[in-house]
C-alpha cells in the first residue's frame, strides 16, 4: 500500500489542490468587486461549513449524494465512458426506492435494505440502457444518456403527478413508511447513516476496480479496448457491466435523497447533484478517496454559501462562480503543469 | 568549409534521468552526421535542445561560429534549422503546399495568395529535387511522401541544418532507400544534416560520420569509414554483441498450424488475405517476408482470432479453430507478440506486473476463486520474467509507459513465451527496438523453437527473417507467392519476389535480377 502511495505521482493530488485555491484567488476578486474583504467571507465560509460539529454534520449531509455521484461517474470513466447521465439514473433510482418505501409494509431490516437495494437496481437498469446502445451499436454515451436523462425526468414528472401523486396540492408522492427510512446521527441536522454507506460504497469501488479481476478487466476496457480485446477480454461486455455499476451508484444518490432526506419523491427534487457528480469525479481525479475529498469540498461549499449570503452582501452565487473555476482550472490541468513548469516532467 | 555547429559540454537534467551528461556534437557544413545510440540514450533529447525544445542546463551552443541561446524553436528556425519529427505534424484536410507555408503563408492583401504558394512550393521542390504535387491532399499521400512534405516544410523556411528524427522507423525499404537518395540530393546542395537512428545499417549506409551516445554520455564520433558494424553495436550496448542469433538447424516434429485456403477481408469487405495455406510444424520457425500492408497482419491477426476467416481452416494442432475467440485461442496453447505494442500488446499505464499478466490475468494463480487478484503471486511472476528477460528499470509496479521501446516489447514477449506456447506467433517482434535487446528477443523466439514450439515470424527485416526462419514464406499482394527452405532464401530473391516479382522469373533473370531498379 505504501509503495503505491508512492508511486502515485505528486501531481496528481497537486493539481485538484492548486486548482482550489486559484479558484479561491479568482473568487476572492469578486468579492471585493462587491466591497467586501475576501479574507473576512473566506473565513465566515470556512467556520459556517467546517466550524463546528453541527456545521460540519450539514456539510457531510450536503456531501453524501455527491460522493455517490462521484463515484457513479468516476466509476464509469475508469471503464473509459463518459456517464453524464448519472442525473436520470438517480430519478431512476429515486423512483424505485419510494415505489418500495410507499408500498411495502416490512420490518426496517428488510425494508430498508430492500429499499436501497431497489434504488441501485432501478439506476442499474436506467444506466444499462445507454451502457446497451454504447456496447452493441456504437451510439455514444454522451448522447444517448443526455438523452435518457430527459426520458427518466419527464417519465418520473408524470408518475409522480399521475399514478403515484399523493392526493396534495405540492407534486410529489405520499410518505414513504418510516421501516424504509435512514436514520439521522446527528440531530437537528439532516445528517443520516447514507453517509456510512457512501464511505463503505467507495471502499467498496476500489476494491472492485483495483482488487479484481473484473476491475483489472474494466480498467483495461477503459485504458485501451484494442488490448483489452487481444487479451482476450470482451469490450461489449465490460463497457454494459461499467455502465451498470455505474448507474447503481447514481442510484444510491437517489436512495440517499429518498429515503433519508425527503421521504418522498418531490418532483425535480435533484437540483443537478448528477452533473455535479462529474465535477466532483474531476476534481477527485476519479479516485474513491478523492472523490471522497471532493464531494466534501463541494459539500462544505454548499453549506457556507447560505451564511455568505446571510451575514455578508456577497451573493450566493459565488459559491456557483468558485465551483465553475475549480472545474475550469482542473479540465485546464496543462495550463496549472505550465505555472508550476512540470512540462518537461510530461 | 568548417563547422556550421558546435554543441559543447551539452548537460540536461530530466527529474529522474541525467538525460545529457557533457555531450559534445559538431556538424561539419554539407555533411550528413549520424547520431546514434539505443532507446534512452539521449540523442533526441540532444537535438531536441538544438531545436529548442527543451532548455539545457549547461554548456554552450555555436552556430557559425557564433555562440547562440536557443530558447523556443522559433529561433532555432531563424538559425536556419530545421527538424523534422518521427510522428509528423501536418493538416491532414489541407494540401501540400498549405501545410508547407502554414505559419509563413503568403499573403495578397488580407488574403492567401494561393497560387504564389503553389508556384513557390513547386520552386523549392524542384531547387533540392524533392518531387511532390503540392495541390495534393496530405490525407492522400503515403507514409514517405508525408516525409518528404516534413523536409520541404524545413527548407521552406530556409533551414541549412537538418534534423531528422528516426526518420526510417515508419518507411517501407523502397521508401528508405527513396529518402536516402534525397538526403544525398541535400548534401550535394550544402545541407547539412543530422540523422538520429539506431539501426546501424543505415548509419553505415548514408552518413559521412558518426556519433554514438549511451545512457546519455558521447562515447565516440568516427568518420563512417573507419567503423562497421560490430564495431558501432559494441559502442552503442557496451558490450560483445551478436548481430547474428546462434542457432543449430531445426528439428521439426509433427505439424501444429494449419492453414487451408485462409481468406480475410477488411471492414470495407476488401480482400486482404487470398486463399492462403501454410504449415508450420513443432520446432520450426516459418517467417513471412513481405512489404508491409501485403496482409501478414490480416493473416496473423486471423489466426488469432482478431480477425474474421471469411473462408478457408484454421488448425492448431489438428483441432479446427477457425475464428475461435483470443481468449480461447490462447487457452489452446498460442502465443501472440503483436506487431503493435502500444496498439495491441500492452495497456501503458498498467504496471509492469500488471501487463505481464495480460491476457492470463484471470488465470491460477493470479486470481483466487472468488476473483480476487493475488497481489503477491502477480507480483512474484513480474520479478521471475523481469530478472529472466532482464526487463529495466526492474520495478514491477513501475509503468509501463515510462520503459523504453525495447523494454516494454520484452514485456510483451517475455509474457508470451512464458506460457510455453504450442504455437508462438511473432509479428514485427522487433520493430523499434535497439541491438542489445533485438540480440535478448531473438535468442528467447530460437530457445523456445528448440522447446518444440512452432513459431510463426511475420517481419519487414529481411535481416531477421533470415537470421531468425527456418522455412521463409514470401507474402505479396495478400498471396503466399513463395515458401522455401532458408538454405534457398537470400535478401536479393526475398527482395524480388516481395516486390512482386513471379518466382520462375527469379530462376531466369539470374542473380543480378531487377531488385535494384526496382
Amino acid at each position: 500500500m505504501w509503495t503505491k502511495l508512492k508511486s502515485l505521482p505528486w501531481y496528481e493530488v497537486l493539481l485538484p489542490l492548486v486548482a482550489v485555491v486559484l479558484a479561491l484567488l479568482i473568487g476572492s476578486g469578486f468579492i471585493l468587486y462587491v466591497g467586501e474583504n475576501p479574507l473576512e467571507a473566506y473565513r465566515i465560509l470556512f467556520t459556517e461549513s467546517l466550524g463546528s460539529m453541527r456545521n460540519i454534520a450539514t456539510t457531510l449531509q450536503r456531501a453524501t449524494p455527491l460522493m455517490f455521484t462521484g463515484l457513479a461517474v468516476a466509476f464509469a470513466f475508469r471503464v473509459g465512458l463518459f456517464n453524464i447521465g448519472a442525473e436520470g439514473q438517480l430519478y431512476m433510482g429515486a423512483f424505485a426506492a419510494v415505489w418500495v418505501g410507499i408500498t411495502f409494509d416490512l420490518p426496517r431490516f428488510i425494508h430498508l435494505p430492500l429499499a436501497i437495494l431497489a434504488a441501485m437496481v432501478g439506476g442499474a437498469l436506467w444506466a444499462s440502457i445507454a451502457g446497451y446502445l454504447k456496447a452493441k451499436l456504437g451510439v455514444h454515451e454522451v448522447i444517448n444518456s443526455i438523452m435518457l436523462n430527459f426520458i427518466a425526468l419527464f417519465l418520473t414528472d408524470w408518475l409522480v403527478t399521475g399514478p403515484f401523486h399523493g392526493g396534495s396540492w405540492v407534486p410529489e408522492t405520499v410518505r414513504i413508511k418510516p421501516s424504509a427510512t435512514l436514520t439521522r446521527i446527528y440531530l437537528p441536522t439532516r445528517l443520516t447513516t447514507a453517509i456510512y454507506l457512501a464511505v463503505a460504497v467507495a471502499a467498496v469501488v476500489y476494491v472492485i476496480l483495483w482488487r479484481t479481476k473484473r476491475g483489472y478487466e474494466l480498467r483495461a476496457v477503459g485504458l485501451n479496448p484494442e488490448a483489452a480485446e487481444y487479451a482476450g477480454i470482451s469490450v461489449s461486455r465490460n463497457l454494459l457491466i461499467g455502465m451498470a455499476i455505474s448507474g447503481a451508484l447514481a442510484g444510491l444518490a437517489g436512495a440517499e435523497q429518498i429515503l433519508g432526506l425527503h421521504n418522498r419523491f418531490i418532483v425535480r427534487f435533484s437540483s443537478d447533484l448528477g452533473f455535479m457528480g462529474v465535477a466532483v469525479a474531476l476534481l477527485g481525479k476519479n479516485h474513491p478517496v478523492g472523490v471522497l475529498l471532493a464531494a466534501v469540498l463541494f459539500g462544505a461549499l454548499q453549506s457556507g454559501s447560505a451564511a455568505l449570503d446571510r451575514l455578508t452582501s456577497v451573493p450566493r452565487e459565488l459559491i456557483t462562480i468558485i465551483q465553475g473555476l475549480i472545474i475550469f482550472f482542473v479540465a485546464a490541468e496543462y495550463l496549472i503543469r505550465r505555472l508550476l513548469r512540470l512540462k518537461e516532467d510530461a | 568549409m568548417g563547422k556550421v555547429l558546435e554543441m559543447r559540454a551539452i548537460t540536461k537534467q530530466f527529474p529522474r534521468v541525467l538525460a545529457n551528461d557533457k555531450v559534445d556534437f559538431d556538424l561539419e557544413s554539407g555533411e550528413i552526421h549520424a547520431l546514434v545510440g539505443e532507446n534512452g540514450s539521449g540523442k533526441s533529447t540532444l537535438m531536441s535542445i538544438l531545436f529548442g525544445l527543451y532548455q539545457k542546463d549547461s554548456g554552450e551552443i555555436i552556430i557559425r561560429g557564433e555562440p547562440v541561446e536557443i530558447k523556443e524553436p522559433r529561433h532555432a528556425i531563424d538559425l536556419k534549422i530545421g527538424m523534422v519529427f518521427q510522428h509528423f505534424m501536418l493538416v491532414e484536410p489541407l494540401t501540400v503546399a498549405e501545410n508547407i507555408v502554414l505559419g509563413a503563408e503568403i499573403r495578397k492583401g488580407p488574403f492567401l495568395d494561393y497560387k504564389k504558394m503553389v508556384q513557390e512550393v513547386e520552386r523549392i521542390s524542384t531547387e533540392y529535387g524533392l518531387k511532390i504535387d503540392p495541390e495534393a491532399k496530405i490525407a492522400d499521400l503515403s507514409v514517405g511522401l508525408l516525409q518528404r512534405v516534413e523536409i520541404l516544410k524545413a527548407l521552406y523556411r530556409g533551414a541549412e541544418i537538418l534534423i531528422l528524427d528516426e526518420p526510417t522507423a515508419v518507411l517501407t525499404p523502397q521508401e528508405v532507400d527513396d529518402l536516402f537518395e534525397v538526403l544525398l540530393a541535400l548534401k550535394a546542395k550544402g545541407t547539412s544534416i543530422v540523422f538520429i537512428t539506431h539501426k546501424i545499417k543505415e548509419v553505415l549506409a548514408i552518413s559521412d560520420r558518426v556519433t554514438v551516445l549511451r545512457r546519455g554520455r558521447k562515447i565516440g564520433t568516427k568518420p563512417t569509414s573507419e567503423t562497421n558494424e560490430q564495431d558501432l553495436a559494441e559502442m552503442m550496448v557496451g558490450r560483445v554483441v551478436l548481430l547474428q542469433v546462434k542457432k543449430e538447424p531445426a528439428k521439426p516434429g509433427p505439424e501444429v498450424l494449419r492453414l487451408e485456403n485462409v481468406s480475410v477481408k477488411d471492414k470495407f469487405g476488401r480482400l486482404r488475405v487470398n486463399n492462403v495455406s501454410l504449415s508450420v510444424r513443432s520446432g520450426e520457425v516459418l517467417g513471412i517476408a513481405g512489404v508491409e500492408g501485403n496482409g501478414q497482419s490480416e493473416l496473423v491477426e486471423a489466426i488469432a482470432g482478431l480477425k474474421r476467416v471469411s473462408s478457408g481452416k484454421v488448425y492448431l494442432s489438428g483441432k479446427d479453430i477457425t475464428n475461435w475467440s483470443p481468449r480461447r485461442n490462447r487457452a489452446a496453447g498460442m502465443g501472440f507478440v503483436p506487431e503493435d505494442r502500444h496498439r495491441r500488446g500492452l495497456v501503458l499505464d498498467y504496471s509492469v506486473a500488471d501487463n505481464l499478466v495480460l491476457g492470463i490475468h484471470g488465470d491460477q494463480p493470479f486470481v483466487n476463486r472468488y476473483g480476487f487478484r493475488q497481489q503477491d503471486e502477480i507480483t512474484r511472476h513480474a520479478e521471475g520474467l523481469i530478472e529472466f528477460y532482464d526487463i529495466r528499470p526492474g520495478a514491477p509496479a513501475q509503468a509501463a509507459k515510462h520503459l523504453s521501446g525495447g523494454n516494454q516489447q520484452k514485456i510483451v514477449v517475455a509474457r508470451e513465451i512464458s506460457q510455453n506456447p504450442e504455437l508462438l506467433i511473432c509479428s514485427q517482434p522487433t520493430r523499434g527496438v535497439d541491438v542489445g535487446a533485438i540480440e535478448s528477443i531473438h535468442q528467447r523466439v530460437i530457445a523456445q523453437r528448440d522447446q518444440g514450439s512452432a513459431v510463426l515470424l511475420v517481419s519487414a527485416e529481411l535481416d531477421e527473417i533470415l537470421s531468425l526462419s527456418d522455412r521463409v514464406a514470401v507474402m505479396y499482394n495478400g498471396e503466399i507467392v513463395s515458401v522455401m527452405p532458408i538454405e534457398e532464401a537470400t535478401e536479393h530473391k526475398l527482395g524480388f519476389l516481395m516486390l512482386g516479382g513471379h518466382p520462375e522469373e527469379y530462376q531466369k533473370s539470374g542473380v543480378s535480377g531487377s531488385v535494384d531498379q526496382a
